[in-house]
């Protein structure tokens, strides 16, 4: 399976996405740089890293949509192909429209890094087949921005479809809409969240609830692929 | 400003409009001695800005000679961008400290954020890649609504511009006095990492070679902010404040992808960022350095706003801007590089053989100063130095301990002083797992980051008790290093180089200069019995608020290597059952301590006394025991002494607790600050290792699971009881308590 880590100016944690999938599921990855997105169909799954797009001008993720990048990125999640994208990588996506909602600052106003406990609410997805249904992993999160917003009628959706993936277990600090940390499309291929899976891959650093995450994305492609 | 109006040379003469620089008149002066004529308003700028305190250490250099700078390590010592000090592997690591005190004093916020950018620029610009920042930080302590402010800007500034850089903040001091009140320390390190013949210098070498602008437009902020930092601050006066330079880390970003890209390419000559001074410091110096001269045409340069004159263009201190010298020819492949990255990126000049430093304005030659001048012979000053009455009343003092009547509530409020109590609400507002690299985060006794690909980490620290210094500054500079070293110990790791950024008050005060030769005498002893030299740095002087210097401080940047990651060692608590050793004996020593403070509302007396043979063997020991894996736990009683040392070790793992007895006085054993003092935690298994391993350890009780901690006299007398939950919460709550307190 081949990764394409797809680097907007300011996204500083291609690096993280990077060796979480060499750590991970030893699979081929790339960096691939916004300018040279025509190159995105060669690739199994795009992964957007977290960071601070074009310094978070405007709102964060908004400026993406000045990149050659965002019609590419657009193309490859409507072609069902598996999108990933994670803190600064979510608000990409949602300023993109592939994914609903919006971002306000956190509750608390101010940056906020800590390790969360997060609940799988939906282990039957491309992303999550490797957890239990209901299962707590402590992930980190670290953003300015991690309070997701979707309005009433939004959430009704995104709950009916089975969309909400993750959310916070304990408390929601940061003030998202129905505690949640993570959706996917309704096609289920593209998954957003603000916790932070690849840097929960070894426990040098702390942890390896993400691991999983990443197993369940090449499970999915192997299965896709059997022939 | 006035664009068009320049003074002329004999203006500047008649009226002394040089003052007004920071130039005294000897140094204007020696400036028309050495040109030969007298300088035209440009030219007279450029010595200002480079023979100011902050871009030629005049009045420190004498100071600075004293620190040991060489060591089997070091690849490069003072005097480049940052130190560089192998770490094996043909990798090396490098960095440095730098202050940013006056800007954070105006504009907290872009003060700090600019002092985190300065600080990474200065460490990829040597080629290496930002892998850690470290912060110092001061401030009153929290009871004035300014220093309230000053605090959660300067905190917010530093997170703005590192996390969105993706450089993790994994260390770093805070600490509150009220001679900080209005004036308060920013002191930023960064930490990098390169493969040895990825080394750069900033050197302008090899004539007919091409001078490369690269990054942000040039505007008039920040003009003459290096002559700026070396003055006082008149804060209650409505002065006419400058124009600050305000940072961008997206543009940083970008720079710094394109600078490491750069760096492996062999059209590189020299590299070098526009830091204090600009396009002035950075061209001279890089001149100077390699022994060659520069011509630049200042109407190439990217301007941000109109009509700039060459004075404006050489002194402004706009950010995210580096000067590279690429091999003549190579030109249009740079420029493409920065081009994909999105920096603009141009061609100002050329290297000379004649020495100069030339910029051509406007068709005409606008300034033509030697570049060695500027930089290298720069004025240098011996200043007056005497000792204070105070230090001989001090030191005269016997040793006391203060009146405490209930030792539970006493230790209940030291927990709660912001200096002591938990930094959560600073560190939790840094990025400190970005680079997926972070072994140990804030909160620990170090930072560490693992070296990828290898086994190693990259251990630091940053600290500096400047009550110590203020009483006696030689043991205080002793006692910085000193402390410093045992976080970095205590976590597993060598020390192996530091950085320091001495932060004073006024040099013309001889009481002062006196602190800052006896402090950097205590620190380069401690540094030399400890191994570690002084691989680069910065000083802040004059760090006044209307006539009152702060405390002096010199903040001690640590830097060690973890040679097998599996080393790491925490402070907290690991188990129940296991045995915890108080390391080394305690006297009563409370000059200068926060219990002192505390009680008395002032500080006075001796400081602890340091025995340095004595601090490196119990270090030795300790290291040699940790990398033997026989410890469970390992800190080092610092402010609050003991008891503080205790709780925090209760406080990292949930639902432990400890039973312990201590001898002697209960406030002595308590709360004093005696050094070089150690409090691990062994498993039962290990004790006979562990005893035959390290002197003068003392098994005073054991880890516990009821939550509870309990202290008591060598007799059984109850000392201090409660649930650890009890004194965590004090402890936790503090920072945001004051914060949210109405004044």
């Amino acid at each position: 399976m081949k990764f394409a880590v797809l680097v907007f100016p300011g996204l500083t944690c291609d690096l993280d996405m990077y060796h979480a999938i060499e750590d991970t599921v030893k699979q081929e990855v790339e960096y691939v740089w916004h300018t040279e997105a025509d190159q995105l169909d060669q690739f199994d799954a795009v992964l957007l890293p977290t960071g601070t797009s074009y310094g978070n001008y405007l709102r964060p993720g908004a400026l993406a949509k000045s990149s050659p990048a965002f019609k590419a990125l657009q193309k490859f999640a409507d072609s069902g192909k598996l999108v990933l994208g994670v803190g600064n990588g979510f608000h990409i996506l949602v300023e993109a429209d592939i994914l609903p909602g919006a971002f306000l600052r956190n509750n608390g106003l101010k940056f906020r890094s800590a390790v969360e406990t997060v609940t799988v609410e939906n282990n039957n997805t491309a992303f999550t087949n490797g957890y239990a249904q209901g299962q707590n992993i402590a992930l980190p999160v670290a953003s300015e921005f991690g309070n997701y917003y979707a309005d009433e009628k939004t959430a009704q959706e995104l709950k009916n479809n089975n969309q909400i993936i993750f959310t916070y277990t304990n408390g929601n600090t940061d003030g998202s809409t129905l505690a949640i940390a993570g959706i996917t499309n309704k096609k289920g291929n593209v998954l957003g969240m603000m916790p932070l899976p690849e840097r929960a891959v070894e426990e040098v650093i702390g942890g390896t609830d993400g691991t999983p995450l990443f197993h369940s994305i090449l499970n999915n492609w192997g299965e896709q692929h059997v022939n | 400003m006035s664009t068009n109006h320049e003074p002329t040379a004999e203006q500047i003469k008649e009226n002394k409009l040089y003052l007004q620089m920071g130039m005294t008149d000897w140094e204007y002066e020696r400036a028309v001695e050495k040109l030969g004529r007298i300088p035209n308003y440009t030219e007279t700028g450029l010595f200002s800005a480079m023979w100011s305190e902050h871009c030629s250490y005049k009045s420190s250099k004498s100071v600075l000679r004293k620190f040991p700078t060489e060591g089997a390590r070091v690849l490069q010592g003072p005097g480049e961008g940052a130190g560089i000090v192998d770490i094996g592997d043909n990798q090396a690591a490098v960095f440095k400290m730098e202050s940013h005190n006056s800007p954070s004093a105006i504009e907290p916020f872009i003060g700090a954020a600019t002092g985190a950018g300065g600080i990474i620029r200065d460490v990829f610009s040597m080629g290496a890649r930002p892998i850690a920042l470290v912060n110092s930080l001061r401030f009153g302590d929290l009871t004035d609504p300014r220093d309230k402010f000053l605090f959660e800007e300067a905190v917010a500034g530093i997170a703005s511009y590192g996390n969105a850089m993706g450089v993790p903040t994994v260390a770093g001091e805070v600490q509150f006095d009220q001679c900080y009140s209005k004036r308060p320390l920013v002191n930023a390190m960064a930490v990098g990492l390169l493969n040895h013949e990825d080394i750069q210098k900033g050197l302008a070498a090899g004539v007919g070679n091409t001078i490369i602008y690269a990054g942000a437009t040039t505007g008039r902020d920040g003009i003459h902010g290096a002559t700026m930092s070396s003055s006082e601050l008149a804060i209650d006066e409505e002065a006419e404040l400058p124009v600050m330079q305000a940072g961008d880390p997206f543009i940083e970003k970008l720079l710094m992808e394109a600078c490491l890209e750069l760096v492996k390419s062999d059209a590189l000559i020299g590299i070098q960022d526009m830091g204090a001074a600009g396009l002035t410091s950075s061209s001279a110096e890089m001149a100077s350095k390699a022994g060659y001269g520069v011509e630049i045409n200042l109407d190439l340069v990217p301007q941000r706003e109109e009509n700039m004159t060459a004075y404006e263009m050489m002194l402004s201190e706009s950010q995210e801007r580096m000067l590279i010298v690429v091999k003549k020819g190579r030109e249009e492949e740079v420029i493409a590089l920065f081009t994909k990255y999105g920096i603009n990126a141009v061609a100002i000049g050329h290297v000379t053989d004649d020495k100069m430093l030339r910029l051509i304005f406007k068709g005409e030659v606008a300034a033509e100063v030697s570049a060695d001048l500027l930089a290298e012979d720069a004025p240098s000053y011996q200043k007056e130095s005497k000792e204070p009455a105070s230090f001989a009343e001090n030191q005269a003092i016997e040793n006391k301990e203060p009146q405490v009547t209930d030792l539970k509530a006493t230790l209940l409020d030291l927990l709660q002083r912001p200096t002591i109590a938990s930094k959560e609400w600073v560190y939790n507002q840094f990025d400190t797992g970005a680079r997926t690299s972070t072994v140990l985060a804030p909160g620990a006794s170090a930072g560490v980051v693992r070296v990828r690909g290898t086994n190693k980490g990259i251990a630091m620290t940053a600290d500096c008790n400047s009550r110590f210094i203020y009483l006696d500054p030689e043991t205080g500079g002793k006692i910085a290093v000193a402390e410093a070293a045992r976080n970095l110990v205590c976590s597993g790791a060598e020390p192996i180089a530091l950085t320091d950024c001495l932060n004073f008050g006024s040099p013309d005060k001889p009481e002062v200069f006196w602190q800052l030769e006896k402090s950097a005498d205590g620190i380069s002893e401690a540094c030399r019995k400890l191994n570690a030299p002084v691989i680069g740095g910065n000083v802040s002087l004059s760090n006044e608020v209307n006539g009152v210097s702060i405390y002096p401080t010199p903040t001690i940047g640590l830097v060690g290597l973890v040679h097998d990651l599996k080393q790491v060692t925490t402070p907290g608590f690991k188990q129940a059952g296991d045995a915890i050793y108080l390391i080394g004996q305690t006297a009563t020593e409370f000059g200068g301590s926060e219990l002192q403070q505390m009680t008395e509302g002032k500080i006075f007396g001796q400081v602890p006394a340091i025995d340095l043979d004595v601090e490196v063997k119990r270090q030795e020991q300790l290291l040699a025991a940790i990398q033997q894996g026989i410890l469970q736990s390992a800190s080092d009683l610092s402010e609050g002494g003991f008891a503080v040392a205790l709780c925090e070790k209760a406080f990292a793992t949930n639902g432990l607790g400890a039973n312990v007895s201590v001898e002697g006085s209960a406030i002595t054993a308590l709360f004093s600050e005696t050094q070089s003092r150690f409090l691990v935690t062994v498993q039962a298994d290990q004790v006979a290792a562990f005893e035959q391993s390290v002197d003068d350890a003392v098994k005073i009780g054991t880890v516990t699971d009821d939550g509870q901690l309990v202290i008591k006299s060598a007799e059984g007398t109850v000392l201090i009881e409660g649930t650890v939950e009890q004194f965590h919460a004090a402890w936790k709550g503090a920072i945001p308590c004051l914060l949210n307190s109405e004044d």
